[in-house]
């Protein structure tokens, strides 16, 4: 696959659902690298789900400009595309099929398809079920289905809106550490929209906190660790006290760690 | 392999022994009014004198002629209420603004009994044919029609955003996504609306047509040949299995729904 990352560039973005509501959020700036990872994490409301589905052309913001390089982001396009928090799978179609679906959408020959959906199936691990039924497929399986579709497109960015967030401890643990890996070999920048804080440590080189109605970005907090990253190293443990930190300052809360001390 | 050969013989001897269940007391009520010098005439409804005329009405063609005169109608009459239910059932199933307008209005024309509908029918078309097949079509539109908006209901939005997401074009959101999911619904309505069709149809053809099931049945019955009106009975039971079954394999064909 030939995946390049691209450079994100938001500026003065504004939201609101309806013309008479309260904005979702204002005059949002944000810029990120090529083949750089951001976790967005803040709490319910604060419009980080709204940011990412305006990001994927799948909402229109009400002012302000998204472009990846050059591209300004005007609609849906298989260069940004979206992995929800449920693979939202399509039940008739088998594994290989579903993964395919976008280049059929594309009008691919079949053998280029065939042979992509063969490639995109190896990077998630999953090229012994592609005539499997997705429906016979494990939560997790079905996660990595949907995210070798979105793979399959060659992405310049993956947005993920709380993808792992519905499974359980141990196979949301081995995705984020897998998405992670494939997005940092192949070089295609990553958003993803989290409540989890171990989450944004354990895969983002860059943490985002919004907080607010409407939202703002009230910090950013690079995320310097090695790969592989786990949960239990001293670093990543001391990266996740900052990021709570700042995340419960932004909520105009006392930080977990003067919180705990006064206790 | 050898639970689905264990399951397919059971669900052939089940099939043959329902049938010979059925066949058994066809026999019998036929024989029971055979004994009474009264009812004896109706000897001639039983089985062997069926099945012996079934023969003789295939080998002088009476039967392929009934059946493919009703054939036409039903198919014709069934092609134009999935063309008119499908895609009404898609647009209520799509907009709320016209379900709710139109609730009141099919909810009140789907009580109407088919066949009611004749008088009007014969006054409006031309010939008999067409009034028939109106009067197929309306019995058949109302179950398509409801079936397609229950499947549409179902369907899941996110899968409208997902399609977006991956580059579906606005006909290629109905070729891939709609139609594949709710084709199990719009079958399975078809299915539905083939047994009222079936139902209408037999009737319908009993007044104008010189030819159908239905046409022949009531021939028989004015010429007191009750052996041929038997085999029609026989006939059309076994196409409207038939047709059933055809039905049946193409909504397991093309259902998604795990069992």
């Amino acid at each position: 696959m030939s995946i390049r990352g691209v450079r994100l560039n938001i500026q003065d973005l504004s939201y609101r659902y309806s013309s008479r509501g309260e904005p979702t959020f204002t005059e949002l700036n944000l810029q990120a690298a090529p083949g750089e990872c951001l976790a967005i994490i803040g709490r319910s409301g604060c419009g980080k789900s709204t940011l990412l589905h305006i990001i994927a052309g799948l909402l229109k913001p009400a002012a302000g400009s998204i472009h990846l390089d050059d591209t300004r982001v005007e609609g849906p396009s298989p260069k940004w595309v979206m992995m929800f928090q449920a693979p939202h799978l399509f039940p008739w179609m088998k594994v290989s099929r579903n993964v395919g679906v976008g280049l059929k959408f594309a009008k691919w020959p079949e053998k280029e398809k065939n042979d992509r959906v063969a490639e995109a199936l190896r990077l998630v691990e999953l090229q012994d079920y592609a005539d499997t039924n997705v429906q016979d497929l494990s939560g997790g399986q079905q996660q990595r289905v949907a995210l070798a579709r979105s793979l399959v497109m060659e992405p310049e960015l993956l947005l993920l809106d709380e993808p792992f967030s519905a499974l359980d401890a141990f196979t949301r643990s081995s995705l984020q550490r897998d998405v992670r890996s494939i997005a940092k070999r192949l070089g295609f920048n990553l958003i993803i929209v989290t409540h989890d804080i171990d989450e944004a440590v354990i895969m983002a080189d860059r943490a985002v906190i919004m907080a607010g109605a409407p939202g703002k970005i009230k910090d950013e907090i690079e995320v310097a660790l090695p790969d592989p990253r786990q949960r239990e190293d001293a670093a990543v443990q001391g990266m996740r006290a900052r990021l709570m930190d700042a995340f419960h300052k932004a909520a105009g809360k006392p930080p977990a760690s003067e919180a705990s001390a006064a206790a | 392999m050898g639970s689905r050969f264990a399951g397919l013989s059971y669900s052939a001897s089940t099939f043959v022994a329902g049938l010979a269940i059925l066949l058994g007391l066809w026999w019998f009520s036929t024989w029971a009014l055979s004994l009474s010098p009264s009812t004896s005439q109706f000897a001639s409804f039983g089985p062997g004198p069926a099945f012996k005329a079934t023969w003789m009405m295939l080998e002088n063609g009476h039967i392929q002629k009934a059946v493919w005169s009703s054939s036409y109608r039903l198919g014709a009459g069934l092609v134009i209420a999935i063309a008119v239910g499908v895609p009404i059932g898609i647009l209520i199933g799509r907009s709320r603004r016209f379900r709710e307008l139109s609730n009141s209005p099919f909810q009140l024309m789907r009580m109407i009994s088919p066949l009611s509908w004749e008088p009007i029918a014969v006054i409006v078309f031309a010939g008999w044919d067409a009034a028939i097949i109106f009067l197929v079509a309306i019995a058949a539109v109302w179950p398509i029609m409801f079936a397609t908006a229950a499947g549409l209901a179902k369907v899941d939005p996110s899968w409208f955003k997902v399609a977006r997401n991956l580059g579906a074009s606005p006909r290629q959101m109905v070729t891939e996504i709609i139609i594949p999911a709710i084709a199990f619904d719009v079958l399975t309505g078809i299915r539905l609306a083939l047994g009222v069709a079936w139902m209408v149809l037999v009737p319908a053809e009993f007044l104008g047509v010189r030819s159908g099931l239905g046409y022949t049945i009531e021939d028989a019955r004015e010429s007191l040949e009750y052996d041929h009106l038997m085999a029609m009975l026989v006939v059309i039971g076994a196409m409207g299995y038939a047709l059933d079954s055809a039905c049946l394999t193409l909504i397991k064909r093309y259902s998604w729904h795990k069992q």
